[in-house]
C-alpha cells in the first residue's frame, strides 16, 4: 500500500520539476530489494495524475537487480532479497545497488 | 498537493493531543516543503516539444529532507527518539506502558502513536500520566515524517527528554519512510512465526534493536528463539536482542539499560542542569 504514498511522491515531485508544462513520460528507476511492486506504481499513476501536469503521461519503470559487497572480504555478489551471504560465510552484505527508488526524467510536450 | 503524507480526499490523517483532546487535520500541505533541492534542478534546459529532462531525484527526497530536519530538532532538544515496528498485537503498546511506568519518575516521556483509525492506543499510553498525541493515518499504512512533524508540533515535548513513536503495525511500508528517529526497534512477539526476520527483511534490517516479546508465553507456543534470533542475525548481523514479556516483567530491565545507555549527552557547556 505504500506505492499510493510513493506514486504520490513522484508526481509532486515531477509537477514541481516541469514548471507548468505539460508531461508526456516518466522515467523511474526502483531496485528489485526494494518492498516495491512496480506493477501497483502502475496501477497507482494514473488516478495520482488525474488533474496535474502528468495527466495522460506515460510511465517507464526500469528495475534494478540487486548487487551487494562482503564488509569481511569485500567480494561482490548478486543479491534477490536485502540481504545474502559470502561464499566467506559473512552476513555482513553491504547493498551497493537494487535499493534505489529514483526519477531518472521526464519528457515534456 | 501533500508530498510526505497519503493525504487524499476521503483520508485525512489527523492529530489528536489527549491533554486538550483537540483532533487536528493534518493539512495536505506543508509550508516547509517548499524550499525543494535545487540540484540537478532543470531550469536551463529547454521545454520544447519531446525535450527529455534529467531529474535523477530520489523518489522520497521531500521525506528524508523532513526527516533530516526533524532529526535535527531532535538533536538541539537533546531528546531520544525511538520508532517502534512491529506487526500488529506484538505489545508495542503494552511495552510502551511498561517502559513509561518504569521510567517515567527518571526520564520525561512523550509518546506519538499512529494507528490507521481509533485513539484506544492514545487512551491507554494516556492512563500511565504520559503526555500523548495520536495521529491516524487514514488511509495511510505508515507514519511519514510529514506527519511526525505535526505531531512533535502539537506535543512539543520538552528538552531533555525521549519520544517514543508507536508506528502503525505493519512491517512492510514503515520501513521505508524514515521519521528522523534515533533508530528503529522492531517488536517481534513469540506468537508470530519464529521467520518474521526474513519474512520482513527490510523492516529487521533497518532496526538497530529487536524485543523478543512474549517470552513467558513460550512453553505453549512452537517458537524456536535460538533461530528466529539467527534468521534476524543473517538479516542484520548487527541488530541487538532483547528477549522480553512487557506483562510479566521478564528481561526487561536490559531494555531500560539500553534505553538509558541511549540517551543524548550534552554538549560540553550546553548543560541545562544547574552546576
Amino acid at each position: 500500500m505504500h506505492e499510493l504514498s510513493i506514486t504520490q511522491n513522484i508526481v509532486a515531485l515531477v509537477s514541481e520539476r516541469a514548471e507548468g508544462h505539460r508531461v508526456t513520460r516518466v522515467t523511474v528507476e526502483i531496485g528489485k530489494l526494494n518492498a516495491i511492486v512496480p506493477d501497483a506504481i502502475q496501477f497507482c499513476f494514473g488516478p495520482c495524475t488525474k488533474g496535474t501536469a502528468l495527466e495522460g503521461a506515460q510511465l517507464e519503470i526500469h528495475e534494478i537487480a540487486g548487487r551487494g559487497r562482503c564488509r569481511e572480504c569485500g567480494r561482490e555478489l548478486k543479491l534477490t532479497q536485502p540481504y545474502g551471504q559470502c561464499a566467506c560465510g559473512s552476513f555482513h552484505i553491504e547493498c551497493i545497488s537494487g535499493d534505489q527508488m529514483r526519477i531518472k526524467e521526464m519528457e515534456v510536450a | 498537493m501533500c508530498t510526505s503524507c497519503g493525504c487524499s480526499e476521503h483520508a485525512h490523517p489527523t492529530v489528536t493531543v489527549f491533554q486538550d483532546g483537540r483532533p487536528v487535520r493534518i493539512e495536505n500541505h506543508d509550508p516547509h516543503t517548499h524550499s525543494h533541492a535545487h540540484a540537478h534542478h532543470a531550469h536551463s534546459h529547454e521545454h520544447e516539444s519531446g525535450t527529455t529532462i534529467p531529474l535523477e531525484a530520489d523518489i522520497l527526497a521531500k521525506n528524508d529532507l523532513l526527516a533530516q530536519r526533524n532529526r535535527g530538532w531532535f538533536e538541539g532538544r537533546n531528546i531520544l527518539a525511538l520508532n517502534l515496528v512491529s506487526s500488529p498485537g506484538s505489545g508495542k503498546t503494552t511495552v510502551l506502558e511498561k517502559t513509561i511506568l518504569q521510567l517515567a519518575g527518571d526520564i520525561p516521556i512523550h509518546v506519538i502513536g499512529g494507528d490507521q483509525a481509533t485513539t484506544n492506543d492514545a487512551e491507554r499510553i494516556q492512563a500511565t500520566g504520559c503526555r500523548v498525541a495520536q495521529i491516524n493515518t487514514g488511509a495511510g499504512c505508515h507514519l511519514d515524517a510529514h506527519m511526525l512533524a505535526h505531531g512533535l508540533d502539537e506535543l512539543q515535548p520538552p528538552p531533555d527528554s525521549v519520544v517514543l513513536i508507536e508506528n502503525v503495525g505493519n512491517l512492510v511500508c514503515p520501513a521505508l519512510f524514515d521519521l528522523g528517529e534515533f533508530c528503529k526497534v522492531a517488536i517481534l512477539s513469540v506468537t508470530e512465526g519464529e521467520d518474521k526476520p526474513v519474512k520482513y527483511p527490510h523492516m529487521f534490517r533497518a532496526a538497530q534493536v529487536m524485543l523478543l516479546n512474549k517470552i513467558d508465553l513460550l512453553p505453549h507456543v512452537d517458537f524456536n528463539v535460538e533461530r528466529c534470533i539467527n534468521l534476524a542475525r543473517q538479516v542484520n548481523p548487527d541488530i541487538t536482542v532483547f528477549q522480553i514479556s512487557a506483562t510479566r516483567g521478564d528481561g526487561m530491565e536490559a531494555w531500560y539499560q539500553w534505553l538509558k545507555d541511549h540517551l543524548p549527552t550534552h554538549p560540553p557547556g550546553l548543560t541545562t542542569e544547574a552546576t
